[in-house]
């Protein structure tokens, strides 16, 4: 539960006139004055009761925003704490994973898709931003109880971090993307572009309404830690990022599951990733004179629509998760 | 008045688990649901605190002082009820909360700083103060994991006076660090009340409430048992601590069998009559009834002085044989007589029991269930008056040989003008 402010109340001349009567109160007789001073007029009122109404949440998330940057930035320092390398690992990483991929895949299995690295890349800068939040986020409350027993904030912050920590990873794989895009020589679909930063925001609402929530309910049930774990490398081969949506959908008619091809397409993070190959890889390759598809062709009112639909989702699920948060936290210095 | 904080019939309900599940196993097998038992750790509190004033929260451990506090700061959301604060509000809890052990102490005064509700540009503009505070301006950048506990508890206190909140919040954190570092926080809660900011502290220790507070409230289980100015507030916590008043007159018979009780214990000492008080090196006489449907020859009487965090200072002799005490039926009252009561100030209790010569037996215990007040007018400090001399000598410089030159006696009492009793 939170503090905030909901009425300004004026401050009134009773406060200064009534500091008088209550003799013996030793600090009033001189502070009362300079007090009003000090404040000047309106003085805003924090109103703590069981329920807390979501637009007072969503007002104190925005209210401590100042708090976000901060906790964002210590948890980036804490992951690199005492390494040598330091930041240089966050860039590291994603281009040794890059290399990896570009070897296994050109010359192990011999995936036929020229720059194949370019179309994974794509795909896991998406996932990857998802995965790191949702993983840390899990253990962040019970990881910071120290605070959350201890001081008053709105703790739904602490999860929103790990994904500000997320998404500073993801934008240094970004520069590497830039690099190995140069490397390769291969040209995005510039047109498409102009959709990234809306997939961006629908990746960040829905990346933080998993984690909310999952911070939350790891406090009561700290086998959701291990669960998430599984479930995430399951949820992670649902998502055409390893293997082309297009090998999916004739799989699916082939054992007569078109139904699950619905299923499959209202997963959050499939469009989301899409969009990024749609635009990062482009929708397909001509080899020899055949053209392959590797997208559905739905055009980019297509893409809009379907990014339409996830913002919907996500706004929601965002909404639902700090309901499910607010009504845990009540608790949580208890449990922890 | 204008009440900077009022709350209104709130109540907090912990539950407390007999077996905790936490694993997801443990919650199926048990079909979700975990027996537990409810606490009420506040029922029905009301209180208004008056903008400007410095609150005490006297209670024992256990009496919901605490969950009040975190309630109102935001940290534990209340079960029914509501809280309303004026103006900014920053909560002491402990000192240090917050802070992560990875990060410089840099790194933590921004953190901890942001937390307590402080803007980036407050915290830029008063860093130098908070550094200079906590006196930590060479291991401002080191790791706070390597900080001493009291540099970690300085920094703390140091990032917490400087958030300037109308509504400052303080659980029982006032005693840190050495003797300057206290001074100096002590100055700063002085500041703030001078500044007419509303302090809220809980204690259990009624010299914090007695020498800062303008009012106070005393809890127990959950309850309000009064919120009066702090001499009145104090007598009626020592009152419920001892349990006079709520129990009143004695619990009935003695522990071996109903035949002897100890009834009314009563202090009397030099100033008796006059003055509520005794002053340090005063007698004090405690007067203890006692009740005997049998004759008791072979009792012994015991005494114990108690300070107010319930310690004992003093227990008598088990066999000294000058507390024989001889009961013939119907009883008679048993005299302690202290001579001289070198403790100094503070609020004592005293516990007299009755038990056998022979064996272990027990005819009557009654634990701290009087109670007398130590005032020292003197400018001695500490627990207790101890007789002192003091005497100089001159190193030897050759010829002359030792040779006294400046002698003083004193017997602790020194500055004699200031006061007439010695």
């Amino acid at each position: 539960m939170s503090l905030s402010t909901t009425e300004p109340s004026p401050a009134g001349p009773e406060g200064s006139s009534a500091a008088g009567t209550a003799g013996g109160d030793r600090a009033l007789s001189g502070g009362q004055g300079a007090a009003r001073a000090r404040r000047g007029g309106d003085v805003p009122i924090h109103v703590v009761n069981g329920n807390v109404r979501m637009g007072r949440r969503l007002k104190d998330l925005w209210t401590h925003r100042e708090l976000l940057v901060l906790l964002t930035r210590s948890q980036l320092k804490m992951k690199y704490k005492d390494s040598i390398l330091g930041y240089v690992w966050s860039m590291l990483n994603p281009m040794l994973v890059l290399s990896i991929y570009y070897v296994i895949f050109k010359y192990i299995s011999k995936n036929p898709t020229p720059d194949f690295a370019i179309w994974l890349f794509a795909g896991l800068l998406v996932w990857n931003l998802f995965n790191s939040a949702a993983m840390t986020a899990t253990t962040v409350v019970v990881g910071n109880a120290g605070i959350v027993k201890k001081v008053a904030f709105p703790r739904e912050l602490l999860a929103i971090a790990t994904v500000g920590v997320a998404l500073v990873l993801f934008l240094i794989q970004v520069g590497v993307l830039i690099v190995a895009l140069a490397a390769f020589q291969h040209s995005p679909a510039y047109a498409y572009m102009a959709l990234l930063p809306f997939a961006m925001i629908d990746l960040i609402i829905f990346t933080s309404a998993v984690c909310i929530f999952l911070s939350a309910v790891n406090v009561y049930l700290r086998d959701t830690q291990h669960l998430t774990e599984v479930l995430l490398m399951a949820w992670f081969w649902s998502v055409p990022i390893v293997y082309e949506w297009s090998t999916v959908g004739p799989k699916f008619a082939k054992h007569g599951l078109t139904w699950l091809k619905y299923l499959y397409v209202m997963d959050p993070i499939t469009p989301i990733a899409m969009t990024f190959q749609r635009a990062i890889y482009g929708n397909g390759y001509v080899l020899g004179g055949v053209h392959t598809t590797l997208l559905p062709d739905i055009g980019y009112v297509g893409y809009v629509l379907a990014l339409t639909a996830v913002l919907v989702a996500s706004v929601t699920l965002f909404l639902l998760a700090l309901v499910v948060f607010g009504r845990l936290e009540g608790n949580f210095a208890e449990e922890l | 008045m204008q009440a900077a904080i009022e709350v209104d019939n709130l109540s907090k309900q912990f539950r407390l688990y007999n077996e905790k599940y936490t694993s997801l196993k443990e919650r199926v097998v048990h079909g979700g649901r975990m027996p537990f038992v409810p606490f009420w750790a506040l029922s029905d509190v009301n209180v208004d605190i008056r903008e400007g004033e410095t609150f005490g929260i006297l209670g024992r451990n256990g009496s919901g002082k605490s969950t009040l506090l975190k309630c109102i700061a935001g940290i534990l959301k209340p079960t029914s009820g509501e809280i309303r604060v004026r103006g900014s509000l920053a909560a002491m809890l402990e000192l240090g909360a917050g802070f992560q052990q990875e990060l410089s102490g840099r790194d933590n005064i921004y953190l901890n700083g942001t937390l307590l509700g402080l803007s980036h540009a407050e915290i830029e503009r008063r860093f130098d103060d908070i550094v200079a505070f906590a006196e930590l301006e060479q291991f401002i950048d080191n790791q706070v994991k390597y900080y001493s506990s009291g540099m970690y508890v300085r920094l703390g206190f140091a990032v917490a006076v400087n958030v300037e909140p109308d509504v400052l919040l303080v659980d029982e954190v006032l005693a840190v660090g050495d003797a300057a570092f206290q001074r100096k926080c002590l100055d700063h809660v002085k500041r703030f009340q001078r500044e007419g900011r509303t302090i809220v502290v809980v204690t259990h220790a009624t010299d914090t409430i007695r020498q800062n507070c303008d009012r106070s409230m005393v809890m127990n289980h959950g309850r309000v048992i009064t919120i009066d100015e702090p001499g009145e507030a104090i007598r009626a916590f020592l009152a419920d601590l001892l349990g006079i008043g709520t129990l009143p007159g004695s619990e009935g018979g003695g522990i071996a069998g109903n035949v002897f009780s100890i009834g009314t214990v009563r202090c009397e000492h030099g100033g008796s009559g006059s003055r509520p008080h005794l002053y340090s090196g005063e007698s004090l006489t405690v007067v203890a009834d006692l009740e005997s449907l049998g004759s008791v020859p072979d009792g012994m009487a015991t005494i114990a002085i108690h300070d107010d965090k319930g310690e004992v200072v003093f227990a008598s002799d088990p066999d000294d044989p000058a507390c024989r005490v001889e009961v013939p039926l119907g009883g008679g009252t048993v005299r302690f007589d202290f001579p001289e009561v070198p403790l100094l100030d503070g609020t004592y209790s005293v516990s007299v029991g009755v038990r056998s010569l022979t064996d272990t037996a027990v005819f009557d215990w009654k634990d701290q269930v009087a109670t007398f007040e130590v005032v020292n007018p003197n400018r001695t400090t500490g627990r207790v008056r101890l007789p002192l001399n003091v005497s100089f000598r001159q190193r030897a410089t050759g010829t002359t040989g030792e040779v006294p030159v400046v002698s003083a006696v004193t017997s602790g009492d020194g500055d004699a003008p200031r006061d007439s009793i010695w």
